[in-house]
Formats: C-alpha cells, structure tokens, sequence
C-alpha cells in the first residue's frame, strides 16, 4: 500500500518534470527575450522607445539574415564558419559594381550571385568530396577573407552615391527596409523548411542521414543547398552591409560574424547535431543577441563585459539546449 | 605429471553460476541457467542468436546484475555480482570480438592500462615493459612488449588481449567467438596459446558457432536456447546432430502464419540475383527470388545476410554481379535507383538507421514518396500525407494517440510497423526484410507474419533475413543458407515434409561438410 503511493508520487513528479520540459520545447527562448527587455526597461527607461526599438531591429537584421543561412545549415548537423568571409567578400563585390556607371543596381544581385558561388562550393566540398563541414567551412573563412582583401586591393573601397543605398537607410512606411528583408528572409526560410519537401528532406537529412540515404532522399543534394543557401543569405547581408555603409573594406568587415550567427541559432534552440528547430527560434535568439548589445550598452556596461556576459548567455542556452533534448529523447 | 595436476583441478569447479536469471522489463534474457567450469578446461558454450549467450557472460563479467536469486561462486566462494571492477579482481576476464586495445601505445603500455605498476607515483616504465615481457613469454609468441599494437596483426592483437588479461592473475578467460577475424595461421596460434593456457589451470569458456573449433578444442559444450540451459555435454558425446538438435529443437508455435501458396518453380521470377560480391566478405552470391514467395536468408551472425542485402539494394558499393528485375537487367548504384525500381529494404538497425526519430510518425511514413506527392513548386502535400498516415495506422494497427507524435514516443513493435507502412508507401514489386521481428514483442510479431503474408498474396516478393529458425520455418517457402560470405546451400520443403531446421543449422555452422 505504502509502496503504490510512493510509486505513483515518484510518476507524478516525473510527469510534472516531463511537462516542464515539453513547455520549455515549444516556448524555447521567448520567454528570457521577454525577461532581457523588461531587465533593460528597469535599469534605463530609454529602452522600450520606439526610437530605439528600431535600432535593435536594424542592428540584428544582418545578423539575423546569416543566422538564417545557418539554420538550415545546423539542421542538418553540419556548420559553416565562412559566412562572415562570404559577406565582406560580396560587401567588397557590391561597392565595386555598384560604381559601374548605369549598370550601379547590379551590385545587388552581384553580390547574392557571389555569396551563392562560394557557398556552393563548400557545399560541393561537403556533399561529394565529404569532408568535414567544420574543416571546409574554417578553410574558406580564411580563403575567403583573403579573396574579400584581394578583391579592394586591401584597401577600403568608397561608393558615397550608392544607388541602392536605400536598402541600407531607407524605409517604407517608417519601417527599415534592413527590417523588411530580414522578415522576409525568415518568413521564405519557414516556408521552405515548413512547407516544402525539400523542407522535410532537410530535417530528415539532419535528424538521421544514413535513413535518409535508405529512404531513396539524394542526401548530397540537400547539403549542397543547404550551403548554397547559407552562402546566399551571406552575399545577401554582404549587400546589406555595404548599403549601409556606402562601404566596404575586406580586412574588417564581417568579422567573426559567423560567431553572432550561430550563437543566434543555438539560442533560438536548434540542436547542434542537427534534425531539431526552427527558424522562428533563430528570429528569437538573433534578437536576444541585437537586445543584450544595446541594452548592455544603455546600461552603461563596458565593452569587455559585454563580451564576458554575452559569452555567459551562450554556454547558459547551450545547456537550455541539452535539457531540451532530453524532454524530446522518449523512447 | 600434468595429467595427473589437470586430473586433480577438474575435480575442483573454479566457477559455478548457480540459477542466473535476468530481465530487461518484460524481456527474459536468462531464465535460471546453471554452468559450471572447471579449471584448466575449455568450456564451449553454444547456442543460436539471442540464445542468450552473450548476456550470460555480461552476468559473469560484472556488466549486468543478476535477477534475485542467482549466486555465481568462485572457488566455490560467493562472489559479488553486478561489479565489473570486483569481478576482474575475482579473475574473470572477458575477450570481447571488438577488441579494446589502444593502438597508438605500445604492447606493455596495453598490457597494464590502467593497472599501470608504479614507482613513488610515476608509471615504471622499466618495470611494465619487463612483466609485459614475461607474460608474453608464457604466452611463446614472438612480438617484443615495446611494439606498438597498431604494428600487429589482429591475431597478434588478440594474444595482447589475453596477456592483459593474464596481467591481472585470470583465473576464467572467456572468449567471444575469437576467430571470426583471424587468419588460419593466427588461428593455430591462438589455439597453442589455449592449450599453454589450459596447461596452466585457467578455465576458458569460449563461444563459438564453429562445429570444428568446437570439436577441437572442447572438454565440454554447454548449450543455452531461447534464453534457458539446454544441457551439456562431455567431450566424448559431442557429435554434430545432437548438438544442433540440442541448440535448435523446439515445437513450431501456432502463430506464424502462412496461408498464401507457395509458389511452383514455374512462378515467374521476379528478381534475379548473379554473382554478387563486394570484393570484402561477398563473394559470387547468385539465387533467384519468385513472385508471391516468402524466401529466407538465414546464416550466422556475420556470414553476410545483411551486406548482401544492402548490395541488392544498392546501399554499398559492389564489386561484381548483375541483377534482372522481372527479366529485364537492372543497374542499382543507390537506394534511390532500386527504390524507383520497385525493390524496397526494410533495415534491421531501425533507430540507427530507419527511423526519423524527432519527428512526426506521419513524416515517417510518407518520407520515401514526399516528391511523388508533392503539389507545384515542390510543396508539401499535408493532406496526402495525413491520409496516408491514418491508413496505415489503420491497417498495420500502429498504436498511437496521434500520427502527429514523434516517431521516437513508439515502442519498438510500433516503431517498425512505421517503417514497414513507410516501405509498403514506395509500392514495391520485391520487399527485403531485415529482421522483420527484431526486438518486437509477441503480439507485433504475429501481426508482422500476417503482413508478410498478405503481401506474398499480393504477389510481391519477399526476401526476410531471419536469425530465429522457428521464424524462417514458420513464415518462409524456401530457405537460402548463407556461410562465411557465400550461399552455402538451399533448404527446400519437399511433398509432406516441411522445412528442417537441422538442414539449416548444418549449412549454416558448416556441420553439414563433417
């Protein structure tokens, strides 16, 4: 008798722990976004402006634009370390064509076209040669970065008439156009991981490749997108970048931005081995990161701590991460 | 001399395991089996697949604990069970088919890991390599204890095995089919090093489905079927019928079921198999497979069953061979290709390698056609999806709260009538089954045989790996022995005279070329 009630209190307990995890799944970071930005409102006023609301935004829109790319590259358990070189590469590419009298609104496209190249090839490096994503992806960083330098001469390349110079500094209807690409990014990244077949073939890819491979689903094509895409969505924030800058300059730009990206993917709760997340998570976790900035500099917090506390938030989410994991691991 | 110390310790049991039973939550492992191992001798423990084996020599070494009521004793002394540290001091040591040597220290530094002799705190290098030497002397083999391992050979890494178990004084040395691996120069070696061994009064229990080792080497054979002791039996009964009566004589259960006809040699044939090989293992596989048949791949462990099977379907990379699919020759280079083909493969590994386990069962299911039922633009098609996913919760009996779950909520019988739903999608023309029943409970299991035999009435070809012989008798109009790479032989079932499983276990272990 005594041994049931003990048992069942045990099963209570058990189920409760389990349902706290499930709801820490499906809310993933929400709520700590929620609690940073009512942190920030206490300790200066200033924050939840409208003014300054924008500024946050238009801060993480390039951010989050990559974090995007990288979602559907850690969904499939792979990484890329080469965004950063892609986007001052494309950046470099951007002023460069944009300077080409008439023909100055090319460097747009010519700077996703670029983003895609690169990105394809280390898609092709992963998917057929197989070698590690992490491997290729820190070899084109530093191939890439030395590219985005040979590309201005080392120099910094200047454009002050930039025709497409409204992406960077314009908006519509009082919002950024920065804004309305990044939500438009992640709106086609959760259509296209949501609602396509390629979508599920990604999650399938990532969640189990070698079932995948049985499954009759052509994995190497998969990965060879999900880069084209990272690389893409680089080129994308290359052009962004140089738009808001009327500038760009090989050696600095994108630095360790590639860092940012993942950092916004893992806070946004997609796993590192891949299969599990989403790209709402991504928006949530690149946001997070654009609040802890401005709030911490609101607050009057120091550069270097910055870096101390936002390097804390990581390692904190990341074991968030683990936690989660093992509400999904019920077998 | 030696005759009369051997004499004198085979009449003192050095270990005896006494009513051993174990559980994993409904699954019986053990069920009350006794050995006794006398010292100086070769025990041989035989059985088939799953017979329980391996778990009882994970009960000896300390891996798993024993369920209340079993006692294991050396030199008739109870010893602690469940401790895989108190059993290695106890002298049990456990030579694993995977070895577990480092292979970038050397042979000494191997011999010792982790037992490392000491001097003020430091490791004795000195000291290591000279024991190491000694033992390796005992052993009379020819490698110095400074060599690194990974300059040796796996028979030669398999003597660094038992010297490290003579490190640390075994007294019981059990070896886990030891010459799967070996050449058949390291096999004579290995077994000189056994008779040294013998000659020292350690007790070897050694597991084996090799007849001749058996036969060679045996003082006595215990045999263990369907997790229980069968009997044993001293070195002047052995003979091959008895044993593999011995390891396979059971009644048929009622609840296989085979209603659909079995084929006549003029069905037509609907895939065509002809020297296969994968240039490892594979060597010149060639059978032909009918329509409506129900043709089993049985064999041993690691005689090729299934990286023949994944040959067929294109998963590795083959060396030679060709196939014809319903007369027409095919080429399969990817699962992809045998898929659109109409050749489906169901896997025996299906956490690793079959299911999608975060996420939806509905996913699961319709992952191999998603392109076939995608609408413009590549886009998901939810509703085929969903109907899809309700019928073969439906037909197949998947029993869930919601096609929506996770694939990994399911128990395992659930789990794989999810990929067999997701392989019946594909409409295949010939199915390959992995292990169709593998860690599936009783009543999944008669369910799975229902399906095989509804699709054999539908015409499809079935290939079904099985390592349960009542399963391949039950469920199969034709068997395919598979030993050591190659097809050994065919057991057919004549006028009257149904399967034999005898025939099988003969071809299989190669009892039958004796």
């Amino acid at each position: 008798m005594t041994d049931k009630t003990t048992v069942t209190s045990v099963d209570q307990a058990a189920v409760r722990s389990r349902r706290l995890r499930t709801v820490f799944a499906a809310l993933g970071m929400l709520p700590v976004l929620i609690l940073l930005a009512a942190g920030f409102q206490f300790i200066n006023p200033r924050f939840l402006t409208g003014t300054n609301l924008l500024i946050v935004t238009q801060q993480s829109s390039i951010n989050i634009v990559l974090a995007a790319g990288m979602t559907f590259v850690i969904l499939t358990g792979g990484i890329d370390l080469s965004v950063g070189s892609i986007l001052a590469a494309s950046a470099m590419v951007a002023v460069l064509v944009s300077l080409v009298p008439d023909w100055g609104l090319l460097g747009v496209p010519a700077a996703i076209l670029i983003g895609l190249g690169f990105g394809l090839i280390n898609g092709l490096l992963v998917a057929y040669i197989r070698l590690p994503p992490f491997i290729v992806t820190l070899g084109s960083l530093t191939a890439v970065r030395g590219i985005a330098r040979l590309l201005g001469e080392d120099t910094t390349v200047f454009n002050s008439d930039l025709p497409f110079d409204f992406i960077g500094n314009g908006s519509v209807l009082g919002i950024p156009w920065l804004v309305i690409i990044a939500l438009s990014v992640v709106v086609l990244s959760w259509l296209v991981l949501k609602r396509t077949v390629l979508g599920t073939w990604i999650y399938a890819v990532g969640g189990n490749a070698e079932a995948a491979r049985l499954t009759g689903i052509k994995v190497p094509l998969v990965l060879l997108f999900v880069y084209g895409v990272s690389g893409l969505l680089a080129g994308l924030g290359g052009a962004m970048s140089a738009a808001r800058l009327y500038a760009a300059n090989g050696l600095q730009l994108g630095q360790s931005y590639e860092l940012d990206a993942i950092a916004a993917v893992i806070l946004g709760g997609t796993s590192f081995v891949g299969g599990v997340g989403s790209i709402w998570g991504t928006l949530i976790g690149g946001l997070i990161i654009a609040v802890l900035s401005n709030g911490l500099i609101l607050a009057g917090v120091s550069d270097i701590w910055q870096y101390i506390i936002k390097g804390l938030v990581i390692i904190v989410a990341v074991a968030l991460d683990r936690y989660r994991l093992q509400a999904g691991a019920r077998t | 001399m030696s005759a009369a110390v051997q004499a004198q310790a085979a009449r003192r049991p050095v270990l005896e395991m006494r009513h051993i039973s174990k559980t994993f939550g409904a699954i019986r492992a053990l069920q009350d089996v006794s050995l006794t191992v006398h010292a100086g001798e070769l025990h041989a423990l035989m059985g088939e697949n799953g017979a329980g084996k391996s778990t009882l020599m994970k009960v000896l070494s300390g891996a798993y604990r024993p369920d209340a009521g079993g006692e294991i004793l050396i030199d008739g002394v109870p010893a602690a069970t469940g401790d895989p540290i108190k059993a290695r001091a106890a002298g049990i040591a456990v030579i694993y088919q995977e070895l577990s040597l480092a292979p970038n220290l050397t042979v000494a530094q191997n011999v010792f890991l982790g037992n490392e002799p000491r001097r003020l705190g430091i490791v004795d290098r000195e000291q290591c390599n000279r024991r190491a030497g000694e033992i390796i002397a005992r052993l009379g083999v020819s490698f110095s204890a400074r060599a690194l391992v990974s300059s040796l050979s796996l028979g030669e890494r398999q003597l660094v095995e038992i010297a490290r178990a003579l490190s640390t004084n075994a007294r019981i040395i059990v070896m886990d089919e030891p010459t799967t691996s070996l050449t058949s120069r390291e096999t004579d070696s290995l077994f000189e090093v056994i008779a040294t061994l013998k000659a020292q009064g350690i007790a070897i229990i050694y597991i084996s489905h090799r007849m001749e080792e058996v036969y060679q080497l045996a003082d006595r054979v215990s045999v263990l079927r369907d997790s229980g002791y069968v009997g044993t039996l001293a070195r002047a009964d052995l003979n091959a019928s008895r044993l593999v009566a011995m390891m396979v004589g059971r009644d048929l259960s009622a609840f296989y079921k085979k209603d659909h006809r079995a084929p006549d040699s003029a069905r037509a044939v609907a895939l065509s198999v002809r020297g296969m090989s994968d240039g490892r293992l594979l060597t010149n596989c060639s059978f032909d497979l009918h329509k409506g048949e129900v043709l089993a791949l049985a064999g041993l462990v690691g005689s090729g069953r299934t990286e023949l099977a994944r040959l067929i379907f294109g998963a590795d990379r083959r060396s030679a061979g060709t196939m014809e699919l319903e007369g027409k020759p095919v080429t399969i280079g990817s699962p992809r290709e045998a898929l659109d083909a109409g050749i489906a493969y169901l896997t025996e590994d299906r956490k690793e390698l079959g299911l999608f386990l975060d996420m939806s069962i509905s996913d699961n299911i319709s992952m191999g056609v998603l392109a076939r039922d995608a609408r413009a633009g590549g886009l998901r098609d939810f509703t085929a999806a969903e109907r899809r996913a309700a019928k073969a919760i439906a037909d197949l009996s998947i029993r869930t709260r919601s096609a929506q779950a996770n694939a990994g909520s399911l128990s395992g019988g659930n789990q794989q009538k999810v990929l067999l739903a997701r392989l019946l999608e594909t409409e295949p023309k010939v199915v390959i089954l992995d292990e169709p029943t593998r860690g599936v409970d009783v009543g999944a299991k008669s369910e799975i045989y229902r399906l095989i035999d509804n699709l054999a009435n539908k015409g499809i070809a079935i290939l079904m790996i099985s390592s349960e012989l009542p399963e391949v008798i039950g469920v199969a109009d034709r068997v395919l022995v598979m030993r050591d790479g190659a097809i050994a032989g065919e057991v057919t079932a004549s006028e009257g005279e149904p399967l034999r499983q005898e025939a099988i276990m003969e071809l299989a272990t190669g009892a039958a070329q004796k």
